[in-house]
């Protein structure tokens, strides 16, 4: 237990460092937000064009699709900001930064989240707070979906933590090619901006069973629009597979250990 | 219209810069194969939410056949890195570190020699995407049984032809919005501000995030005429029959245009930029 406050009181002193160093540079971080916000605003008018064109896809309507949406992307700007330790794991093997990490007496995997709390994501935030405030409109919200809608996010990041631990043990054997993981993240984002029903049976497995974004999104989110489950799945799924995500994440972990033993400092 | 003068050893330095950095793009060929696994990925989620949308509403509502979308989404992953808004990073740090100062000491046409860094960027990681992609999306899927996904070829002979003179406008428009991006900064040294607007105009209006035909009927006319479309729209549409071959002539001569204004554009700004350019430090 004490080993868990430990942790917690470390991790709480390197974000706040961390955002102190990024607050040095505040136009520089509003820039890069508003931008962002930009990027990802001129992405739902892609969706909402389409929308405007076709009315429905397999009968679901723009509102709906608007939750998947929103809770997509407040789980992704938040694993984003999370993970940067992660995500930029393949310069930190190469320029042999990892045997600083590996002298401390502390967790791998605590020292890279620690690395840096992205405060920049707060563009795709907002604009995902945004899209899930419009789509809030259509739902006959009660105390236990605005529950399973939290507790979906927080198992949602903890996916994506999961799929960039394991990008960034790839990069323990390589630090190139590493582009290939961008089809889970950056992917796995656009897939789940919609329901998995729309997509074929083949792809929906990959993204329940091997990478569960769906498990964490879809799922969830079908139980709180309320809605019968196109694919069949019982109301009760809604409310457990979201479960699934710290389970991936939990099988992640000795991946990553796996890795570690495996690394070999590039000596410089 | 690029170089200034008419003498053929007068582009050699542009020609040799090209090479050099064209041969050096060439190296990062692991990155292109993660890319390429990355890309393929991306272009079939797309397919497969254009297919649900297609399945589930009336003919009436459909611009372009399901063949000619599926078509459009790959062209527009294979030419995804030609497109001017992933930057050139050493280019970036150049001008803000003060190294562009070197590029001034040079005794060469600084627009030209831009020009000519920009189409070595916008070539190589295009080549070392696109052709795998190509044969991934053309002969792969079929193998799968995605035929219905897959690349078509062009409608006919005069479509091809058509398509690679678009596309070779697209690439000369693509430099030339890449030159602009370049002479931006050196008014901002924020050099992030200019290249994420650039990069929301150009996915939003070259067709990369909607195929145009989608988008809102009053909307396609208006993005048709920009200098965006033809980056990826108007090629593709020739690509798959959509703008008939005997209207090939008219887009053209758009894109020509758009390239002469761009680049007359470009070439003021640097002008004006560089009688006030401060060089510090570097």
């Amino acid at each position: 237990m004490t080993a868990i406050l430990g942790a917690l009181a470390l991790y709480g002193r390197l974000v706040a460092a961390s955002l102190r160093s990024q607050l040095q540079y505040r136009a520089a971080v509003a820039i890069a937000s508003l931008g962002a916000l930009l990027i990802t605003s001129s992405e739902f008018v892609a969706i909402w064009a389409l929308f405007d064109r076709f009315g429905q896809v397999r009968g679901w309507r723009l509102s709906e699709v608007a939750l998947f949406y929103g809770m997509i992307s407040v789980t992704y700007a938040l694993s984003d900001a999370m993970s940067h330790g992660f995500d930029r794991f393949a310069q930190t093997v190469r320029s042999g930064d990892f045997d600083r990490v590996l002298l401390r007496p502390r967790s791998t995997v605590l020292q890279l989240l620690g690395t840096e709390l992205t405060l920049r994501r707060v563009g795709r935030l907002a604009q995902g707070a945004a899209v899930l405030a419009y789509a809030s409109g259509g739902i006959d919200w009660t105390a236990g979906r605005a529950v399973l809608l939290v507790a979906s996010i927080a198992c949602g990041i903890c996916v994506f933590l999961g799929i960039l631990m394991l990008q960034a043990t790839s990069a323990f054997w390589t630090v190139e090619s590493l582009e290939v993981w961008n089809a889970f993240t950056y992917g796995g984002v656009t897939m789940g901006q919609y329901p998995l029903a729309i997509y074929r049976p083949w792809f929906r497995g990959l993204f329940t069973y091997a990478f569960p974004i769906g498990c964490v999104i879809y799922f969830p989110g079908v139980a709180i629009l309320g809605r019968a489950d196109p694919l069949g799945a019982p109301p009760i799924l809604g409310w457990l597979a979201p479960l699934v995500g710290p389970v991936f994440l939990a099988a992640c972990l000795p991946v990553w250990r796996i890795g570690v033993r495996h690394y070999r400092s590039t000596g410089s | 219209m690029i170089g200034p003068g008419v003498d053929p050893g007068r582009f050699a330095p542009y020609r040799a810069l090209f090479g050099a950095r064209f041969r050096m793009l060439l190296q990062y060929r692991a990155a292109a194969l993660g890319g390429l696994v990355a890309q393929t990925a991306f272009g079939l989620i797309l397919i497969m939410i254009y297919e649900a949308f297609y399945r589930s509403s009336a003919a009436a509502a459909r611009p372009m056949a399901f063949g000619q979308i599926a078509s459009y989404v790959w062209l527009g992953q294979a030419v995804i890195m030609m497109l001017p808004w992933n930057v050139d990073e050493e280019m970036r740090g150049m001008v803000r570190s003060g190294g562009v100062a070197h590029e001034l000491c040079r005794p060469v046409d600084l627009y030209a020699w831009w020009f000519a860094r920009a189409l070595a960027q916008r070539t190589a990681p295009v080549l070392l995407r696109a052709v795998p992609l190509v044969a991934v999306s053309t002969l792969g899927l079929p193998l799968v049984g995605l035929a219905e996904w897959r690349l078509a070829a062009p409608v006919s002979l005069a479509a091809g032809v058509g398509f690679g003179l678009a596309m070779l406008c697209g690439l000369a428009l693509a430099c030339a919005m890449s030159v602009l991006l370049y002479i931006s900064w050196l008014w901002t040294v924020v050099a992030e501000g200019t290249l994420v607007i650039v990069s929301t105009v150009v996915s939003m209006c070259s067709g990369l995030l909607v195929p145009l035909p989608l988008f809102p009927g009053w909307v396609a006319p208006v993005l048709r005429w920009l200098p965006f479309a033809g980056l990826l729209d108007q090629p593709a549409q020739i690509y798959s029959g959509r703008i008939p071959a005997a209207e090939v002539a008219i887009v053209l001569a758009r894109e020509v245009g758009w390239v002469v204004v761009l680049v007359a554009l470009g070439r003021r700004l640097l002008g004006r930029g560089l009688r006030r350019v401060v060089v510090h430090g570097g």
